[in-house]
């Protein structure tokens, strides 16, 4: 290896680093801790702490609104979240397993402008486009709120899986054909298994967004579909609770979860 | 045309693998590129045969198109007396060692060897004991359930090796697999691949730009540029007799001399060197024209002499000597002002001695 013309600079030398470095973490955390300190207070109030307790947890898992918002948040992010990383991984295949089209770039761009749209445009857009259906149609239910998730998710999920296709090596998938492999052997035993990774990430990721939509779900979402972070949305309304804090520190811990097992997926070097 | 004379080495004249006229072209319009341009060539049965050239000569892309990777734009390729030129890599029975050995990383070593079986729908016990026979031809027995990430540069030739041999192929193809391995293994594999052609029987096509390994392995060589085959010989052949001047100037160190041919007749005729002195020499192709041609000397075929012996056809004053350990180059400016190598490893020279030079008997004639 060659030297470095010039020594890089430590940027944790510089004054001041310290400072920011800790201004931001405290920034970006502190509301949280507060939040999930408040959810352990015995106490009604969400400002002045008494003593640890469960109760509220105990309290959330009692009341039955958040528990059926919990099973149609979980129902729709597992419905979404298996047909976008479907779509997101034939998407990635066909944007990276073919040779270079005319168009490449704009079709990159129009699976990824969902992220750039904003989302409330989007949620009127689904919204009267799905009432126009309805009408048409007649048919109703929490299809729809899954459709809608689907969409938004499966950028999401499409980045990781091909990331993971352009990391791999093509020549495997040859030598894999060069070894009698069929097509759609080559697929199964080589693609897939080195794949993996890459999907199981996507997926994670797209879980947890769906996980946490708010606003295309309060558009699209009918009665009897209020997903988690809608019914949280509606209590506040009514003056924040310790049970909602508890509710939003069971969400954090999944979401900690499940990101932490995407960065590792995604960090696991194959 | 390059001449493919009477092989000696006593291997079958059964041709594995005939190309006939084969084109392949990349790109469209402007940026079209003749990768291959009319190549016909045989390779016969149980042969080491090399393509050697360099780097964008097309020795990978004729490869490929014998893999199956590529299709050809015009021409056919036949094994065995079957046309495969435009088969799925899949249906053909011809194997590949990649460069970067491709071996799959969510395997075993046992299972990379057994992939081909695995896909041929061979028995699990069949399976098991080729994998055995290759971990024991490549001597990779105690490595069978290591992952393949966990193996040194050689150690995954080997089973990029094994694996390729695995479903006895009638042609084991390799395109460059030597060069991520530093000399000394370099070295060991030469000799490694040599024993694994003549253990298995198997046709090698060996791809390099490697003009000693080329030498070193093979039965036969092609020596390709731009797309054409220039030469196709033994190694000895093509050493001794290059008839291209790429060819003579690619491998080895040679002296060129631009010369005046006459008296010819057939594939003989009498060189006349910048001197007067004359020789007889050979052609790589009947009737070349009479007049100015270039011949080509090895600098080992050529003695240094005493400045006045009448045997010394040239003479020159020597201007640098270059040791290399078994020997020394001894840089040799000619009146006229040329300058040639002559190899020696008799006594070292001094600069600016007056020397004179013993030809051989007979030269090569090369052609454009």
């Amino acid at each position: 290896m060659a030297e470095p013309r010039r020594k890089m600079k430590d940027l944790r030398k510089q004054p001041g680093f310290d400072f920011m470095a800790w201004f931001c973490i405290v920034f970006l955390y502190a509301p949280i801790v507060v939040l999930i300190i408040f959810s352990f207070n015995d106490n009604r109030s969400v400002v002045r702490w008494t003593e640890f307790s469960l109760r509220w947890y105990y309290a959330a898992f009692d009341n039955e609104g958040i528990r059926n918002a919990t099973i149609v948040s979980l129902k729709v992010a597992a419905v979404s979240t298996l047909f976008a990383t479907t779509f997101a991984t034939m998407a990635a295949l066909a944007t990276t397993r073919t040779p270079p089209f005319r168009g490449q770039m704009l079709s990159y761009a129009i699976i990824n402008q969902p992220l750039m749209i904003p989302e409330i445009v989007t949620a009127v857009a689904t919204l009267s486009f799905f009432s126009i259906i309805k009408q048409l149609t007649g048919v109703t239910g929490i299809g729809y709120l899954m459709l809608a998730h689907t969409v938004f998710c499966i950028p999401f999920a499409y980045m990781p899986i091909r990331a993971r296709l352009e990391d791999m090596n093509l020549t495997l998938e040859q030598a894999a054909a060069d070894l009698y492999a069929t097509p759609i052997q080559v697929f199964r035993k080589v693609t897939m298994p080195l794949l993996a990774p890459g999907i199981v990430a996507g997926g994670m990721l797209a879980f947890v967004v769906s996980l946490d939509d708010v606003i295309i779900t309060l558009m699209v979402a009918g009665p009897g579909e209020t997903t988690l972070p809608v019914y949280i949305l509606g209590q506040i309304r009514r003056g924040i609770t310790p049970e909602i804090n508890a509710v939003s520190t069971l969400l954090l811990l999944l979401s900690i979860v499940l990101v932490s097992a995407f960065f590792t997926l995604g960090n696991k070097k194959k | 045309m390059a001449q493919d004379t009477a092989d000696m080495s006593g291997k079958s004249a059964k041709n594995m693998i005939l190309a006939e006229g084969v084109t392949k072209t990349f790109g469209e319009g402007d940026s079209k590129v003749h990768a291959l341009d009319d190549v016909s060539i045989s390779i016969r049965e149980n042969e080491f045969f090399t393509l050697l050239g360099p780097s964008g000569c097309g020795k990978t892309t004729l490869l490929r198109l014998i893999a199956g990777f590529e299709l050809p734009t015009k021409g056919n390729i036949l094994l065995d007396g079957q046309e495969i030129g435009h088969l799925p890599p899949y249906k053909r029975p011809v194997n590949t060692v990649f460069q970067n050995y491709a071996l799959f990383p969510h395997m075993t070593v046992a299972r990379n060897i057994g992939f081909g079986l695995e896909m041929q729908g061979r028995s699990k016990s069949e399976i098991k004991q080729a994998i055995e026979k290759m971990l024991a031809l490549v001597q990779m027995e105690h490595l069978a359930n290591r992952q393949t990430d966990q193996l040194s540069g050689g150690q995954q030739q080997r089973v990029a090796l094994a694996r390729a041999l695995a479903p006895h192929p009638k042609v084991l193809l390799l395109d460059e697999p030597l060069s991520a391995l530093d000399l000394k293994l370099r070295k060991e594999m030469q000799i490694e691949l040599k024993r694994l052609q003549s253990e298995t029987g198997i046709t090698f096509v060996f791809v390099t730009h490697d003009q000693e390994e080329a030498l070193t392995m093979s039965d036969r060589i092609a020596v390709m540029k731009a797309g054409h085959i220039l030469q196709v010989g033994r190694p000895k052949q093509i050493y001794n007799q290059p008839a291209r001047r790429f060819v003579a100037d690619f491998i080895g160190d040679i002296n060129i001399f631009e010369v005046d041919l006459d008296e010819v007749s057939g594939t003989t005729g009498r060189v006349t060197l910048p001197g007067g002195a004359t020789l007889p020499a050979d052609l790589p192709e009947a009737d070349v024209p009479a007049g100015a041609v270039s011949v080509a000397i090895r600098p080992e075929n050529m003695r240094l002499a005493d400045a006045r012996d009448s045997a010394a056809k040239l003479k020159g004053t020597v201007t640098n000597v270059v040791y290399f350990g078994a020997g020394s180059n001894v840089h040799v400016a000619l009146k006229g002002g040329s300058e040639v190598i002559v190899r020696t490893t008799g006594e070292v020279l001094d600069d600016g001695h007056e020397v004179g030079l013993i030809l051989p008997d007979r030269v090569q004639v090369l052609v454009d």
